[in-house]
């Protein structure tokens, strides 16, 4: 399993494979559509929705406006209560921390909570190098792991996978890892489950170190929250001796009133639950219940750079809910593994080009994987207007200009790739400001419409709309034409 | 009242006949229709393509030509919120970049007056039952910048439902986008074509003739997937049912 996505090919390359596969057309139109009306009931349950969506954006815009000063709170409030902080600038660094706290422990593996941060600086292949194996406990990743495969899903990362498939990957793969299958498993749900919680019951019971994220950093008294569905995150929060949270710095609220806004939004957005079945807080340690030790990571990676840019720092609000990915038609048809990074879907392609730049080939195709039409910003809990953003990076594409990378100020060029199109674009806008060169375009047009077929063969523009197809005939005489004809001549 | 139409660059090189039909609808309505010849594009799909530098003056020709009308309508939900939704956030972003109020002004007057051809007639003129006459069976599709962009509602679905021998079908997934997308349809062809079969195998479910939608640019690519698939039905822009009578029925 890779984290980390290295060489990816650009966006409409990988969707290509996605589009044209069958199964996984049918497993992820299932899912989406299904959780799309479960959340679709669960928002309409509750009247002041609008408002709480409007609160959530305030406190968490409000929050990175003061991200230093909440930061400094946090590190106070976690080590008055017996935490240790750490600061990662990057990936490398965090995974750096992490190995040397596993490794000073004595121990060879852990147990882990499902991170979006932890998958997003790669920290099991960190591990991996270092002689430390890292076990996934969420049942979803469980699966994505033992079919050496990658998340396709913020929330449910198998979600690419239906339940023949995960009954083939457990039976074959299980006995690597530990536990082996049980002899005959069916593909029911029940059997499923029983099969993955004896797997993973002997890891929590032995288990030394927990790893885990956080769903939210609560800066006045240094409380982590996790929220999920299965309990196998509490497991791995109150068994182990230790335990190490990696978390991105935008995670934090100042207050714990301000969890009660999230605490209504997150489910109802995600998994569409008025409430999740298990909500783990816990701040700093305590004697004698749950972790001896605790290590706290606070991981930037981006984030800082991210906050300087004053159209894209909105995705920072963003609070993993995934109801951008069940409800975009593109996420639907592409899948999450086209996006190429741990963080697929709208959400992915603004978070993706700005968390690692717009240099490499993926990540300068991200802002055009939408057709823009706004689904993803309409079921947003924390309102971010991802149009806005795709169009705002499409713009640092095409234009270049200046950005913060890891702190500093630099100068983009303009990406590779774009110049016929840019040209194209500029022919236009000098056209558009001539009327009469308008109209003699147009005329032209018609005057050899005869001539114009449906389908064009070279590549380019005209061949990747006419494959799948036909151009419009063009009319006789332009609008303008016959209006001069008309009713304009009649005034 | 006498109004400015905004027909946009694709309707009047490709679909004169919907400039007709609007024409047509709002005369027999009683309102004055001008073309103002200097009209050329309102520069969406610059700036959707991440040309914005090149779309602020394509946006200040919009606003030379239409500032002066009482009001301007358009036939397209997508046109119609770049004007009223993206002419305010060019203003914004010229002057976070230093660039002064001069573009926000200039762009101020044409922004609240620009109306989508239902919105104006159910809001400013107060109609939904327009005269038209159209005995066919029709779908209706909600584009996106329409229905998420203007939040046109259900004008568009009242002004059908009161058409004479209109029988309107329920479209599945009627709200998920049909895949256009303006460059987008070029640049991810493959999902864009998956989304405009998914969109044309749902019409094609209500056993309706015609697939109505407030805008030409997402009927292009739902048309010509259509005839690609070889889908008996054909696509419709709103203003051409609308203007359809007894007497002068559309053909």
């Amino acid at each position: 399993m890779s984290g980390t996505f290295v060489g990816m090919p650009a966006f409409p390359k990988a969707a290509h494979e996605a589009v044209n596969n069958p199964t996984l057309r049918g497993n992820l139109r299932h899912a989406t559509h299904t959780i799309r009306a479960k959340r679709e009931k669960a928002v309409a349950e509750v009247s002041d929705w609008a408002e709480l969506r409007e609160a959530g954006k305030r406190i968490k815009d409000h929050t990175l406006r003061h991200l230093d000063d909440y930061l400094v709170q946090l590190e106070e409030s976690v080590t008055a209560a017996g935490g240790i902080v750490h600061w990662a600038a990057d990936a490398e660094e965090a995974n750096r921390i992490v190995t040397e706290l596993v490794k000073a422990t004595g121990e060879s593996e852990v147990v882990k909570v499902k991170s979006m941060a932890t998958q997003e600086i790669g920290l099991n292949e960190a591990l991996e190098e270092a002689g430390i194996r890292a076990y996934e406990t969420d049942l979803a990743e469980l699966i994505v792991q033992l079919g050496k495969d990658r998340p396709s899903h913020i929330l449910v990362p198998a979600i690419h996978r239906n339940r023949g498939e995960i009954r083939d990957i457990f039976e074959r793969e299980m006995s690597e890892w530990g536990r082996p299958a049980p002899q005959g498993l069916t593909d029911t749900p029940a059997e499923l489950a029983e099969a993955a919680r004896l797997h993973l019951r002997e890891k929590f019971l032995r288990a030394k170190v927990g790893i885990s994220g956080a769903n939210f950093m609560v800066a006045e008294t240094g409380t982590l929250v996790v929220v999920e569905s299965e309990g196998n995150g509490r497991m791995c929060l109150t068994l182990p001796e230790t335990l190490i949270s990696v978390v991105g710095i935008e995670k934090i609220v100042p207050t714990w009133q301000d969890l009660e806004v999230f605490l209504q939004t997150l489910p109802r957005s995600s998994t569409a639950e008025r409430m999740n079945p298990y909500t783990s807080t816990w701040t700093g340690t305590t004697d004698g219940d749950g972790p001896k030790t605790f290590h706290l990571v606070l991981l930037d990676n981006g984030r800082t750079d991210t906050l300087a840019d004053e159209v894209g720092r909105q995705a920072l609000r963003c609070i993993r809910c995934s109801a951008c990915l069940n409800v975009c038609p593109v996420y639907e048809r592409a899948g999450g593994h086209a996006y190429g990074s741990v963080y697929p879907g709208p959400i992915g392609a603004i978070l993706s080009p700005q968390l690692r730049g717009t240099t490499s080939e993926i990540d300068a195709s991200l802002p055009y994987a939408s057709s823009l039409c706004g689904a993803c910003y309409e079921v947003c809990p924390v309102a971010i207007d991802i149009p806005e953003v795709l169009v705002h990076l499409r713009e640092r594409v095409v234009q270049g200009g200046e950005v913060t990378r890891e702190g500093n100020k630099v100068v983009l060029k303009p990406a590779k790739g774009h110049a016929a199109e840019r040209a194209a674009m500029r022919a236009a806008r000098w056209a558009f400001a001539r009327p009469g060169a308008v109209r003699a375009g147009q005329r032209l047009a018609s005057r050899t419409r005869r001539l114009h077929p449906r389908r064009l063969p070279l590549p380019g523009p005209g061949k990747a709309w006419s494959e799948t197809r036909d151009l419009p005939p063009v009319p006789a005489e332009p609008f303008r034409d016959w209006w001069q004809r008309t009713q304009g001549s009649a005034k | 009242m006498r109004v400015a139409l905004f027909l946009t660059c694709v309707n009047d090189t490709l679909y004169p006949d919907t400039g007709r039909a609007v024409v047509k609808l709002l005369t027999r309505l009683g309102v004055e229709v001008d073309f103002p010849m200097a009209q050329t594009c309102c520069g969406q799909a610059h700036y959707n393509t991440g040309y914005r530098h090149e779309t602020e003056p394509m946006a200040r020709h919009f606003s030379d030509v239409f500032g002066e009308y009482e009001a301007i309508v358009t036939p397209s939900g997508s046109c119609g919120a770049m004007v009223r939704e993206l002419y305010p956030r060019l203003g914004e972003r010229a002057r976070a970049e230093g660039r002064g109020d001069g573009l926000a002004t200039a762009l101020a007057p044409v922004v609240p007056k620009t109306y989508e051809l239902t919105e104006f007639l159910v809001d400013v003129l107060g109609v939904t039952d327009v005269g038209a006459y159209y005995p066919h069976k029709v779908t209706y599709h909600p584009t996106c910048h329409g229905l998420r962009g203007l939040g046109l509602g259900d004008r568009p679905r009242r002004l059908l439902q009161a058409v004479k021998g209109l029988e309107l079908a329920e479209l599945p997934g009627a709200e998920e986008c049909c895949g256009f997308g303006g460059t987008f349809s070029v640049k991810n062809s493959d999902v864009s074509a998956a989304m405009g079969a998914d969109k044309v195998r749902n019409a094609e479910s209500t056993g309706a003739e015609v697939l109505c939608a407030a805008d030409n640019s997402c009927l292009m690519h739902i048309g010509g997937t259509m005839s690609r698939l070889k889908v008996d039905m054909r696509p419709v822009h709103i203003a051409e049912i609308l203007a359809s009578t007894e007497e002068e029925p559309a053909a």
